[in-house]
């Protein structure tokens, strides 16, 4: 009864295309935005913002920018660890050439940066679809990691191989990045970033731009007989999921872990970030937000689980069968739910809608 | 696959090796980072022929379910540590490595009729990259799994197989003769035995025109009678085993362990120069692949500070991609309307 | 053919419609073959589609007449022979280069975007005549090409912000699709995402979307494939109608004889890639070769 659209009119266009045309959801989201900005810095345990929200946010990002390829556009990619990497080896090289750059400045010139190497390593997808494209997404992952790696210029030659990310403010005196960081102060940095993000790929995705990438998804044959420049459609695919891919690379290295080397971006990545849309939904903005949080969560939920139900199991044992529901859950999800929590979200709404009433 | 398109194919690959050996000996006099003589050169290239045989076993696998279901087995390279798990552990009960050998064989076989019935079956209509990353997922499992029931240790497996190089091929033109890994060397031979049965297999046997029918068209399948869900179940069996053989050469090679899943990474290039539906060209496209790495790691290695396997494979594959987007001798992709 | 099929002058007979005029050719095929591999699929084909007219290809299945259409629109490239489209003679077409130039189609097995709802298919249909931001045209070769990848540019950045023009452009592309959406009859379902659809309307959807392309020519695939007598009366009064209040040019394939003879006004008829005739609908119906080859004799 709360959940109804009753005496909700839509007497323009506008108003029908909106991102939430029921009331409810329009407010919900606010709501949930002021407490997410406001309550949560105020009140979230230390460990809950480093380890938990600020991974969340850094990879709803990563996510939705894999999302936009493959989820949206149809393109699989298993070169997201490259991206990433790319992201935070490039503004770490840009800000301590210019230390004065607005930092804000450098995560947007490395995420340019990253659009453009992930249209390189995309046009491949002109001539080549579906596990093929994957196996060239995956050269350009294997390629990206050796490559900083092995050419200590990445690193500037530091004999251990790890960037440190250096200390940088916003909005005069805010320290947001590097290890003397507040989290409060990152956590909220992070968050007004990463939704304006989302609101622009939510834009993006309701415009023009996004139709074709999805008509390219459905059928690219039928996109080219209306027109479509499957060329086009796939390039910018590519740039802007690499560019929100590249600034969430950045933004690990510089606010999460602080130091970072290339190996943290490895295939492994790739497939978290995977995951993360699998499960949370193809081809959905809300769905890459829930996956992120699921993948963030499962660990901490698998590890502490045992104790709290009292069952002592060995590290190794832990790590084993950590793998083993993790392959399960993405079976399960596949089988029960192929459009994700993202979908299960939508049907449990357009339940909440006829509640109390069954149908 | 016709006998002239496979002898133009031997042809020219033979051909290739001596033209790229008088490439890199230009090169050598070029930059003198490269070293190059021509019995080292000749070494290099068996050792990476060998190689890519044993990465064509892998290969095997992922055709044979690729061609009866059009789904790429991301876990087959899980199947072969597990498999070859299977049968070091039940060595280690003391088990001779011939009936463990046949055991662990049962035990791949009761693990795709497992996975089809869980996994498969529940999903028969979805398109055929939620499938890809459904095989993902039994990745992980059979990862998880297999290190629960078997630990995470490095385990050796010996089946006889002596350790001491051969030394053959010795003449006036190599002197000193060359090195041969005798597990490579036995890994070619049940290489080209599994090709030849499998061809045998799939060609003349009744299962395997059921096989090539289903790999065809799932509907007129079933319509003319086929029982998919066995046919499936025999596929994947076919495969287990498939990646019991692999498993066993890496193993005795290597130590079976844990980064034995991720050699099927490296089974993707061969399957794309190879085409993901052609047995043959899962041999070809891993002798191509293993002499090719071998080669530009040895030899183009040093100029920009060595390690260049990690990407050379895929580098390669890509490039085959682009002119020929379904590998050597894959099946023509065409796009109807 | 140039001459127009004009029934009986309006005095001798005040029941018979109007005439019907019709312009030059619109498009030419001339000498059209085609084959894949050793398959002659179109053999020597020639004829002419005039301004303004509803044209048949006919024939049994596996004569050639979606491989025609395919021709037509870039999809496939003959071997031999030239298209004349507006004048302009090609030997092949590019498909984003048929839709630039006014070409749309329908396809047998409905080509929808299954993800999308039917209005998000429809102003898909649109994306040729949607511009946020337009660059001006110098008419100088290279600062046009700057112009406009900046005016690409400059649409890509307004479409994120999406309030502003795109917004207003959004709304333009929408008002129009709803004409159409009107037009069809289609108003209830443009929600629904079309996979969900009877094919019956995902045939009509797809006909919008390419209604939505505000096409000069437009080829149909057997669009009254699948449909029962309702669904065909509709669907032959819309494509009527579209000629009629639009002036669009349509080639139609179809088998049903009696929707053919209804409402084109010339029919080419092939045959195992060959073309049996070329006429008015009685002209062909007669033809003794399409006889045998294909309607048969009533008994």
């Amino acid at each position: 009864m709360f959940y109804r659209e009753a005496g909700q009119f839509k007497a323009s266009y506008a108003a029908d295309q909106a991102i939430y045309p029921i009331r409810q959801d329009k407010v919900g989201i606010l709501i949930l935005f002021a407490f997410a900005l406001v309550v949560v810095p105020l009140i979230a345990p230390q460990y809950w913002l480093n380890s938990i929200l600020i991974p969340f946010l850094i990879f709803s990002l990563a996510a939705l920018g894999l999302n936009i390829l493959t989820g949206y556009c149809g393109q699989l990619s298993l070169g997201t660890g490259g991206f990433m990497a790319c992201g935070a080896f490039f503004s770490y090289k840009i800000t301590i050439a210019f230390p004065e750059v607005n930092i804000i400045i450098v995560f947007l010139l490395a995420g340019l940066g990253t659009a453009l190497v992930g249209v390189l390593f995309g046009l491949p997808s002109l001539r080549i679809k579906g596990f093929y494209l994957a196996v060239a997404t995956l050269a350009a992952q294997f390629f990206l990691i050796w490559m900083f790696n092995k050419f200590g210029w990445w690193t500037n030659y530091s004999p251990s191989g790890v960037i440190s990310a250096p200390p940088r403010e916003v909005f005069g005196n805010v320290t947001v990045t590097g290890a003397s960081a507040e989290p409060e102060s990152k956590y909220i940095f992070l968050l007004l970033l990463v939704s304006f993000l989302a609101l622009m790929a939510k834009n993006m995705v309701r415009s023009r731009v996004g139709r074709s990438w999805m008509a390219i998804r459905d059928m690219d044959i039928a996109a080219e007989i209306i027109g479509i420049r499957p060329m086009l459609a796939k390039l910018s695919a590519f740039a802007v999921s690499s560019f929100m891919i590249g600034i969430s690379g950045a933004l690990w290295a510089f606010t999460y872990t602080g130091s970072v080397e290339a190996l943290a971006f490895d295939i492994n990545r790739s497939f978290e970030v995977l995951f993360m849309i699998i499960i949370g939904g193809l081809g959905s903005i809300m769905g890459s937000f829930m996956g992120a949080a699921f993948i963030v969560l499962l660990p901490i939920l698998l590890d502490n689980l045992p104790a709290l139900l009292g069952i002592p199991l060995s590290i190794e044992l832990v790590s084993h069968l950590r793998l083993v529901i993790f392959g399960s859950l993405i079976i399960f999800f596949l089988i029960v739910e192929p459009h994700g929590l993202a979908r299960l979200w939508q049907i449990g709404k357009e339940k909440l809608r006829l509640w109390p009433f069954p149908y | 696959m016709n006998l002239r398109s496979l002898t133009i194919g031997i042809g020219s690959g033979l051909l290739a090796i001596p033209i790229v050996g008088f490439l890199l000996q230009g090169l050598s006099q070029l930059d003198p980072a490269i070293f190059f003589a021509w019995d080292f050169y000749a070494e290099v290239v068996v050792k990476g022929l060998l190689q890519g045989v044993m990465y064509a076993l892998v290969a095997l696998g992922f055709v044979l379910i690729f061609k009866a279901s059009s789904i790429f087995n991301f876990a087959q390279g899980a199947m072969v540590l597990f498999a070859a798990l299977a049968m070091v552990g039940f060595m280690e009960w003391g088990v001779h490595w011939i009936p463990a050998f046949l055991l662990a064989g049962v035990v791949m076989v009761l693990v795709a009729f497992l996975i089809e019935k869980v996994v498969l079956r529940p999903m028969v209509n979805q398109p055929h990259i939620i499938l890809f990353m459904a095989t993902i997922g039994i990745f992980f499992v059979l990862d998880g799994v297999g290190q629960t029931i078997w630990g995470s240790n490095v385990k050796a497996l010996d089946i006889g197989i002596s350790r001491q190089p051969i030394v053959a091929f010795q003449g006036s033109l190599l002197p000193n003769g060359m090195y041969l890994d005798p597990t490579e060397l036995v890994a070619a031979v049940v290489g080209a035995l599994m090709v030849a049965l499998l061809a045998v297999l799939f060609q003349y046997t009744k299962v395997g025109r059921a096989l090539r029918a289903v790999a065809d068209d799932h509907q007129a399948a079933l319509s003319v009678g086929i029982p998919l869900k066995t046919i499936w179940a025999i596929v994947w069996s076919v495969a287990g085993i498939v990646a019991l053989v692999a498993g066993v050469m890496w193993g005795s090679s290597l130590g079976v362990q844990f980064s034995l899943s991720l050699i099927a990474l490296k089974a993707l290039p061969v399957l794309i120069l190879g085409g993901f539906t052609s047995i043959p060209g899962a041999i070809i496209g891993g002798l191509i692949v293993g002499a090719g790495e071998q080669v530009g790691e040895v030899f183009l290695g040093p100029l920009v500070g060595g390690a260049i396997q990690d990407w050379f494979a895929y580098m390669l594959a890509m490039l085959f991609l682009l002119f020929r987007p379904q590998g050597l001798f894959g099946e023509k992709i065409i796009e109807r309307v | 053919m140039t001459e127009t099929a004009a029934p009986a002058t309006a005095e001798a007979n005040p029941m018979a419609p109007p005439e019907r005029r019709f312009g030059a050719p619109m498009l030419t095929v001339d000498s059209i073959s085609l084959s894949f591999g050793g398959v002659k699929a179109l053999t020597n084909i020639s004829f002419d589609i005039l301004e303004h007219e509803i044209r048949a290809i006919i024939g049994p299945n596996g004569a050639g007449k979606t491989s025609m259409l395919n021709v037509i629109n870039g999809f496939y490239h003959p071997q031999e022979g030239t298209i004349t489209y507006k004048g302009n003679v090609r030997s092949a077409m590019r498909p984003h280069m048929a839709a630039a130039q006014g070409i749309a189609r329908t396809f047998q097995n409905v080509a929808l975007f299954k993800g999308m709802s039917t209005l998000d298919n429809i102003m898909t249909g649109r994306i040729l005549k949607m511009h946020n931001v337009r660059a001006p045209e110098t008419g100088v070769w290279g600062l046009d090409h700057v112009l406009s990848f900046g005016a690409g540019a400059l649409d890509f950045v307004t479409q994120c912000l999406y309030w502003g023009p795109n917004e207003k452009e959004e709304i333009r592309q929408r008002t129009y699709c709803e004409e159409i959406i009107d037009f069809l009859e289609i108003q209830d379902i443009r929600k629904t995402p079309v996979g969900r659809l009877p094919y019956g309307l995902q045939k009509r959807v797809e006909l919008a979307r390419a209604l939505a392309m505000e096409p000069e020519l437009l080829l149909l695939d057997e669009p009254m494939a699948g449909m029962n007598v309702e669904e065909k009366e509709d669907m032959s009064r819309f494509i009527l109608d579209v000629n009629d209040e639009f002036g669009m040019t349509i080639a139609l394939i179809e088998h049903d004889m009696g929707v053919v003879m209804d409402i084109s006004d010339r029919v080419v008829v092939l045959d195992y890639g060959r073309k049996l005739a070329d006429g008015t609908p009685d002209e062909v119906r007669s033809d003794q070769g399409v006889i045998d080859a294909y309607l048969g004799v009533a008994h």
